[in-house]
């Protein structure tokens, strides 16, 4: 057991190519810590750093209390689940999870043990004579998971491990290894470009942005999810966390008396007054374009609002685009006559989505998460209304949250 | 050209993307019929079957008609000439230049492959100044041709290899004096070292693809540079090695030239090919006995072809197009 620490960690390839600049990180003692992010933004840079696969160029490695820029892997006393799990294809599954401790020269009567007990609790005893050839995609990831666990290590580094899984595999595995890391409580530091597995695994979660060779941190929030969700630090953490994103568009703040509106697309709802309390210093921008954003579930179809909710003064007529109805929940997409917002850093998330900024148009497109029962019909006309106590702010000019 | 017109050249030109040459050639190779490959098969067999049955005729039968007239021979099938080729009534026989023959071509395919391994990984996986140019500089030994050298080394072989430093006047040996001239440990050490830009090229390719996420999780498992390459790397190169290992056997133990030159007079230590180049005598008087003597030295290469066979196919075809 023991604690991660990145101290002003950068690193700087051979070619003198800039991945990752001054990010702290510190992950306790037992605490499951996602690293997530677009491609390109160091997360596995960091997570093989911590392995020792990568030269730290800059900065302070530790592990526990020991500083390990320049220990070999093999000292670290850490495991690793690779994203391909790595098997050695020629070792049977037993021999494969017992390699690292018979190079470590433990005794045979405590590798066996060790080797049955993770595989029991895996469920995967009856595959320990197998090669990794004849195994399922899914045997083959728990494999990898048992060759980290009877190491004991003080840490678990994941790299992407559920990716090669489909679907339905992937969501099975997330809860088991939620499960274990429960059950063994070893410290994990967890590397995903997927949001929703960052959310639902780990205690906090760490977003990171490639800097493009600049000398700015790659760590743009680190956070338990409730907090990423409901308080992202910027643009590009509230626009990568959530699924389906959150709305952006530009708009301003105006105040009438005591009461303040939001102003966008040429209508206007009025910010509950504990989102103003909690939002101070957003009076400094009253007049000033600003980024307003909603999450999708912020809307209800006026028919379907509850008596709890405010309507006076908050609602939006729209015109109904296209409808998705899930059953248990229904999306409507429309779209508000303002320019779409596109800063650097919603403009980075759009190309690792593979959007084309070319063909947004000229009109902000919304979704919004609306009561199945009650959802408006295509191309017809409606009336939202807007929870106005999630609303977000943020400045256009450095993209960070107006707090 | 007309909207619709130009649509469908698009999408033809679409789907007919060039594909990888690689496909390409086993996609003609796949549409050749099966029994065109069974002429080429016949083709190619005659002249071996026309040996063997040659070798089961006595010398007239031989001089005065072609093999496929074996059948009306009243001699035929005769092992006389195994017999004369093996267990001669005057000299020795071939036994003990079959003996010399696999003296030579079992060490001299040992002896490079496990070098040859060490180095290939070396190149492959050790991160070391020079290592780029070290192995274009092995590699490129490739182009130096046997002949230029056998000479240079024949005399390093009889008398060894002084320098005399200049200025200092000092001499140094760069090769002891062995006189390994006319044995058979100078033929090893001359195909050991035309082996080599060849066995290191082969295995470098095959072990540098080996996936690096497996010496990654070996590292962090706790094995060194030693541990990887005998529990992971030989392993895993198992075909490549076997592929090479019947390369190397095949031209050790046809080699004709190396042999003759290193061991030249010694006749004790001559190789198989060199005593049957022999047999026939002084103005052919013998040539009869050329088949049966032949066919036994081909008998070898078969045998250590159709044991490692299996090896040899996945190696050749290792990395390449998936059938």
């Amino acid at each position: 057991m023991a604690s991660i620490t990145f101290d002003n960690i950068g690193k700087v390839y051979p070619g003198g190519t800039r991945a990752i600049y001054d990010t702290n990180i510190h992950v306790d003692d037992g605490e499951f810590v996602v690293l997530v992010g677009p491609s390109g933004c160091g997360k596995s840079t960091l997570l093989r750093m911590v392995a020792g696969l990568e030269d730290v160029t800059e900065g302070q490695l530790s592990i526990g209390d020991r500083v390990v820029n320049d220990v070999s892997p093999k000292d670290r006393d850490i495991a690793m689940v690779f994203q391909n799990y790595a098997l050695y294809p020629h070792m049977t599954v037993f021999d494969n999870m017992a390699f690292g401790l018979k190079l470590r020269k433990m005794n045979r009567d405590e590798i066996q043990r060790r080797v049955e007990d993770a595989a029991r609790t895996l469920e995967i005893t009856e595959l320990l004579d197998r090669k990794p050839k004849a195994l399922s995609g899914g045997q083959r990831q728990r494999v990898a998971m048992g060759r980290a666990i009877v190491r004991e290590p003080s840490a678990f580094l994941m790299d992407e491990p559920l990716s090669n899984l489909d679907a339905k595999l992937r969501v099975q595995m997330r809860s088991e290894l939620g499960l274990l890391h429960a059950r063994l409580a070893t410290t994990t530091l967890y590397v995903t470009h997927d949001q929703v597995e960052a959310m639902t695994m780990g205690d906090r979660v760490a977003v990171l942005r490639a800097i493009g060779g600049k000398e700015v941190t790659n760590l743009q929030q680190i956070a338990s999810p409730r907090t990423l969700y409901d308080d992202p630090t910027n643009l590009f953490v509230a626009g990568f966390i959530g699924s389906p994103s959150m709305n952006f568009i530009y708009g301003t703040v105006e105040s009438e008396g005591d009461r303040v509106f939001a102003k966008f697309a040429s209508q206007r709802v009025e910010v509950d007054r504990s989102r103003l309390a909690e939002r101070q210093t957003l009076s400094n921008f009253t007049g000033k374009e600003i980024v307003i954003g909603l999450r999708p579930e912020g809307f209800e179809v006026k028919e379907a609002a509850s008596s709890d909710m405010i309507v006076e003064n908050r609602t939006l007529n729209i015109d109904v685009g296209l409808v998705e109805q899930l059953g248990s929940e229904a999306f409507i997409h429309f779209e508000m006559a303002s320019r779409p917002v596109i800063t650097p850093e919603l403009q980075e998330l759009l190309e690792d989505e593979g959007t084309d900024i070319e063909t947004l148009g000229d009109a902000t497109k919304f979704t919004a998460r609306v009561d199945p029962d009650m959802t408006p019909k295509p191309n017809s006309k409606a009336t939202l209304v807007v929870d106005t106590t999630k609303m977000h702010f943020f400045d256009p000019e450095t993209g960070l949250a107006i707090t | 050209m007309t909207a619709t017109s130009e649509r469908a050249t698009a999408t033809r030109s679409r789907s007919a993307e060039p594909r990888p040459l690689g496909n390409r050639i086993y996609g003609f190779l796949r549409s050749i019929p099966t029994w065109f490959l069974w002429i080429l098969v016949i083709l190619w067999t005659v002249p071996t079957f026309s040996l063997f049955v040659n070798s089961l005729r006595t010398r007239d039968a031989q001089r005065g008609s072609g093999f496929w007239n074996a059948f009306s021979d009243e001699t035929f099938p005769t092992l006389d000439n195994y017999q004369d080729v093996l267990f001669p009534e005057v000299g020795a026989g071939l036994g003990n230049a079959l003996l010399n023959s696999a003296s030579i071509a079992i060490v001299a395919t040992i002896i490079p492959i496990a070098i040859a391994a060490f180095a290939a990984y070396a190149f492959a996986w050790i991160d070391f100044r020079g290592r780029e140019w070290l192995f274009i500089g092995t590699v490129a030994l490739l182009a130096v041709p046997t002949q230029v050298s056998l000479i240079p080394l024949l005399s390093a072989y009889s008398t060894g290899v002084r320098w005399t430093i200049p200025i200092v006047e000092r001499t140094i040996t760069l090769f002891p004096d062995l006189d390994l001239s006319g044995q058979i440990p100078s033929v090893w050490l001359t195909h050991t070292g035309f082996a080599m830009p060849f066995a290191i090229f082969l295995l470098h390719n095959y072990i540098a693809g080996l996936p690096k996420d497996l010496f990654e999780s070996a590292a962090i498992d706790g094995a060194d540079h030693f541990k990887v390459f005998w529990r992971l790397v030989l392993p895993l190169s198992v075909p490549v090695l076997a592929a090479f290992a019947i390369f190397q056997f095949l031209w050790t133990w046809n080699d004709y030239l190396i042999a003759l030159t290193m061991i030249g007079g010694n006749r004790e230590a001559l190789p198989a090919t060199i005593v049957v180049a022999s047999l026939a005598g002084e103005f052919g008087a013998q040539e009869h006995l050329l088949t049966s003597g032949a066919f036994v030295i081909t008998l070898f290469p078969l045998i250590v072809f159709f044991a490692l066979q299996r090896f040899f196919v996945r190696g050749i075809t290792a990395g390449s197009v998936k059938g």
